[in-house]
């Protein structure tokens, strides 16, 4: 194998030299001058290569927060006679010890661990971690880019984002608690603070952050898009890019399209809070006085909050997807199946996603006859969502399939999307929806959906992708680990979280329905789920290690393209400066998967197509 | 103490994780990498099968397990009218995700382990199919658009509100607050009086404007809630203060309550509270003392109530929203509903905040029960 990479190598050399693109580009064998110190290399960079990756750690930050938040309330739910007091040295006066000496989550700050956990999973983790992380990364290295098309916008994208988690997380220490009505921040709760301490001045804090938030995300997602439509390397047409940088464009142009509405609808809530406006307020009478405010409706707010609120469920798994994408095909030596089905399933479900918001309110007091629409919108979904599924399966087929870290979670991704996807089919359908909203089958579905699947696609990406990001590879027998036992454990959280939903126990409920006759009886599930998520939480732990241990001691990458891929990373120096390619950037031939065609086990993108050879991206 | 035992045990794990690491990091290099990767897909492939089995049969057991819990089914039966339809919907549905869900895990799993690497195999150069692509986004449409069509008549048909022509019901009202419910019915003349909001006071919790006479005779339910079996019910849902939403699991009812906006539920209840008793107690788990810490108390059978909750995030005490509704006899509500007070009579009437202080009303004051409607077109609520 070696041996034939090393011909490659000289070959592609060669290629880049005669066919290459030449911008004049000068290496900087001594630094530019703008990456010649400590701080501007590693911290105020404006390379791609390490914005992605200072998104990444960032994310494992907000992702250790929010799991450890959910151990806590998890706790809470499974053992609610257990004494918490050992919590107190870190919640403090959350936890309120009674004369027995036994420790109580205090409910206000069951709903805030609630809230923070939803807010910094959805957008600090599963958005910013992954899709930062990877299109910063991925999309200037996969079409050829020396850089995103705004470097220094690139960077300002990344801090505003430290901005906004510096926020958020200062918000955890307020007097009055941290943001506690829910991750959708439904107004009136969140616009009233005398409805609950939450919504003072955790609330605007939790606004502010969001702010900050939404021009991360635009920054970013610009950039994104203007690189792939602008910066793309000679013959690197759009018929010819990986999944992955379609999976981005298309995550990109939704952000952009989405999160502004997202602002305005947080910006109203901030007057209706601050400045005596009534967007969302109307007849209030809270805490025995009788506000002034008329003519707004909540309503209003869920409609503006959910036209971000689903295309952003996309945002998060539409990258996730490109990544199984590309790794699946990468380690089943065969090519993705059905390359174009599965870019127009992309294009699909980006479009659907704009006009299906009103499924997450069928029980919100809209005219019911609305919801007809959205329900036919919503289940047209699953048809493309079925064929990206059955492309996935077929890839494997007639593979040789190589099992690793990486490939493995892409499996397990396919999995988690299917188990989840199906029962999507059941909320989608508002009939069924009346039943099931709300409850613990809501929770279950997207958990797994876009929950542990997306976490699974972002985990495919870093195993295989970790050689490109530090020149080394990550620890393999611990990767297994972390595979099998996420993939059992999550299963073990989620799965049981159906047989509750059906039985109709809300969510959010703080002592899990336990004064309820209905509600009352899941003790020993409740407590089994609460005993996996502790599991699941410490193989998370086993990943962090060998995460920033193979940073340091990972064993090391000695050649250029160590997965025998075809796409341009891995046409770069191990450890490629500013700027990627040393001299020219290759020019790009043939689509991405050209693996096993002819017998040959790869041909890069960079190889001209033979006389008479068939280009399968068109 | 136990921080610092904690905090041992953190770092003593993560030396073994990472002495783990190196160790196989140097039987790799032994091995070479082609063996590594022979190995890797040898075992984990082996994996693949056992985790697919175990999964598959983990499902099924723990389904059958839960049988009882799952909607339409045993005692999860609906107590409503039209819960019944979206109980069907769920079977139906469920029913076909659950062929695909087992069908796909295995091709999933089977495929990965069947075709794991071999040092000498190659992979079959597949990269696309039209015919069968063009099948598997056929069979998905055609089932979707069976349950499009299924559930839309089903949504259509439960979300009606009462046609205007229709006078055989009952309209109550359901008002969240932080954290009970407040449900006002409408006393002998059949219809609820007119609120605004900002008459709201500690003795006028609804807002009622008590210079309308619909309000006169409006009962405020002071402990459990009381519906006739089989007469069609019509909630009128609000808020005061916040969002809420008025659920009720056993009869397939769930709309939000939200302030400056009336929405609405009608069911129909029918099975009344002491027939879904009976029916529990076919069920052995119902035969279980309802208060583990009292097993010579009632059996959960016996201690079963409907009950109403809130399933829309509230405030701290949202959990907490729980009244007991009970369906009872024609007759036995009716007798109910007689010995129910009128709030106004009742509270208001003759005290200082009585708007009508002085004058004199075609109803009795001095008689803390139920009012005579002097309205003489106005419809008994019981038929």
């Amino acid at each position: 194998m070696a041996h034939a990479v090393n011909a490659a190598d000289t070959l592609e050399e060669k290629l880049t030299q005669e066919q290459g693109l030449d911008d004049h580009f000068h290496e900087h064998s001594h630094g530019d001058k703008y990456q010649s110190n400590f701080l501007t290399t590693y911290i105020f960079s404006t390379d791609h290569k390490i914005i992605g990756r200072q998104f990444l750690i960032t994310g494992i930050f907000w992702a250790l927060m929010g799991a450890a938040m959910s151990i806590v309330f998890r706790l809470q739910l499974g053992f609610p006679e257990a004494d918490m007091a050992w919590l107190r040295p870190i919640l403090g006066k959350w936890i309120q010890v009674n004369e027995a000496g036994i420790g109580k989550l205090d409910p206000e700050f069951y709903y805030s661990l609630v809230t923070i956990h939803g807010t910094v999973l959805v957008f600090f983790v599963l958005t910013a971690g992954l899709s930062g992380t990877f299109s910063n990364i991925l999309i200037p290295l996969q079409v050829g880019a020396r850089d995103m098309a705004s470097p220094l916008l690139n960077s300002f994208s990344y801090w505003f984002f430290f901005l906004a988690s510096v926020v958020m997380f200062l918000s955890l220490f307020l007097s009055t608690g941290p943001f506690s009505g829910g991750w959708t921040a439904y107004p009136p709760l969140s616009a009233l603070p005398q409805a609950s301490d939450g919504s003072a001045a955790g609330m605007t804090m939790w606004i502010v952050a969001m702010a900050l938030f939404v021009v991360s995300a635009l920054l970013g997602g610009i950039n994104y898009v203007t690189t792939v439509l602008n910066m793309r390397t000679k013959g690197m047409n759009l018929w010819r890019m990986p999944l992955t940088i379609w999976a981005f464009f298309v995550t990109a142009i939704l952000g952009v399209l989405s999160f502004p509405v997202l602002l305005s609808g947080v910006l109203l809530l901030m007057f209706d809070r601050s400045m005596g406006t009534s967007f969302y307020l109307s007849e209030i009478v809270v805490g025995g006085q009788v506000l002034d405010r008329v003519g707004g409706s909540p309503v209003l707010f869920q409609h503006l909050f959910w036209f971000l609120g689903h295309p952003e469920v996309y945002i998060i798994i539409l990258p996730s997807m490109g990544i199984v994408s590309e790794v699946l095909s990468v380690h089943a030596r065969k090519p993705i199946f059905g390359y174009r089905a599965m870019v127009l399933s992309i294009l699909a479900i980006a479009f659907l996603s704009f006009i299906v918001w009103a499924h997450h309110m069928f029980m919100s007091g809209v005219n019911p006859f609305i919801s007809n629409f959205f329900v036919v919108f919503t289940l047209i979904i699953a048809v493309p969502s079925a064929v990206k599924v059955f492309n996935w399966i077929t890839t494997i087929y007639g593979s040789n399939f190589r099992f690793n870290a990486a490939s493995m979670f892409a499996v397990g991704f396919v999995s988690m999307f299917i188990s989840g996807g199906l029962t999507g089919i059941f909320l989608g359908n508002s009939a069924i929806d009346i039943q099931l909203h709300d409850t613990y089958f809501v929770v279950a579905h997207f958990h797994i959906v876009m929950g542990i699947a997306a976490f699974f696609g972002m985990f495919a990406g870093i195993y295989h992708w970790f050689p490109k990001m530090f020149g080394r590879f990550m620890n393999e027998t611990l990767g297994k680990v972390h595979f099998w036992g996420t993939l059992i454990g999550a299963y073990a959280i989620f799965w049981p979280m159906h047989y509750t939903g059906m039985a109709g126990v809300p969510r959010r409920y703080y002592d899990g329905g336990a004064s309820f006759e209905a509600f009352k009886h899941f003790t020993e599930l409740n407590q089994f789920i609460t005993v996996a998520a502790i599991v699941v939480f410490f193989l998370q732990v086993v990943f962090v290690i060998n995460f920033f241990y193979s940073i340091f001691s990972g064993r090391k990458v000695t050649v250029k393209n160590p997965w025998g891929a075809n796409t341009l990373e891995w046409t770069t120096p191990i450890h490629a400066g500013h700027g990627n390619w040393p001299g020219n950037i290759p020019a790009v031939h043939r689509w991405a998967y050209d693996y096993g065609k002819g017998g040959v086990e790869y041909i890069p993108q960079f190889i001209p197509l033979k006389e008479g050879e068939h280009d399968h991206g068109h | 103490m136990t921080a610092l035992i904690i905090v041992l045990c953190i770092i003593l794990i993560s030396i073994v994780l990472v002495q783990i690491g190196k160790v196989t990091e140097l039987t790799a290099q032994i091995k070479g990498e082609r063996e590594v990767m022979s190995d890797s897909s040898k075992w984990n492939g082996w994996i693949s099968i056992g985790f697919l089995i175990v999964f598959l049969v983990a499902v099924f057991v723990s389904s059958w397990h839960y049988k009882n819990e799952m909607m339409g089914y045993g005692p999860h039966a609906a107590a409503s009218e039209h819960g019944g339809i979206l109980d069907g919907m769920f079977n139906v549905t469920l029913i076909f995700t659950g062929i695909v869900f087992v069908l796909a895990h295995i091709a999933l799993f089977w495929y990965a382990y069947k075709y794991r690497w071999r040092e000498n195999r190659k992979a079959e150069f597949i990269s696309h199919d039209n015919r069968l692509e063009m099948i598997w986004t056929a069979v998905p449409a055609v089932v979707m658009t069976y349950l499009v069509v299924q559930g839309l008549n089903a949504w259509n048909t439960v979300m009606a509100d009462i046609s205007p022509n229709d006078n055989d019901y009952i309209e109550i009202e359901a008002i969240g607050q932080q954290f009970n419910w407040i449900i006002r019915y409408p006393g002998p003349d059949s219809k609820l009086g007119t609120r605004d909001y900002k008459l709201t006071s500690a003795n006028n919790q609804v807002g009622q404007d008590f210079t309308d006479r619909k309000n006169w005779d409006d009962v405020i339910a002071s402990q459990e809630l009381y519906l006739p079996v089989g007469q069609k019910v019509r909630v009128r849902i609000i808020a005061k203060d916040v969002l809420h939403n008025f659920y009720l699991p056993h009869f397939r009812v769930k709309m939000d309550a939200v302030p400056g906006m009336p929405t609405y539920f009608v069911f129909t209840p029918i099975k009344t509270t002491a027939e879904y008793r009976k029916e529990l107690s076919k069920y052995p788990e119902y035969n279980e003392p309802s208060d583990p810490a009292d097993p010579t108390g009632p059996k959960r059978w016996e201690s079963f109530e409907y009950e109403l909750a809130c399933a829309e995030l509230c405030g701290k005490g949202h959990y907490s929203m729980k009244r007991i509704l009970r369906i009872v006899s024609q007759e036995e509500f009716d007798n109910w509903y007689k010995n129910e007070k009128s709030y106004y009579v009742s509270q208001i009437r003759g005290k200082d905040d009585d708007p009508n202080k002085g004058k004199v009303l075609d109803i009795d004051p001095t008689e803390p029960v139920a009012p005579v409607a002097q309205d003489t077109t106005a419809t008994p609520p019981t038929k």
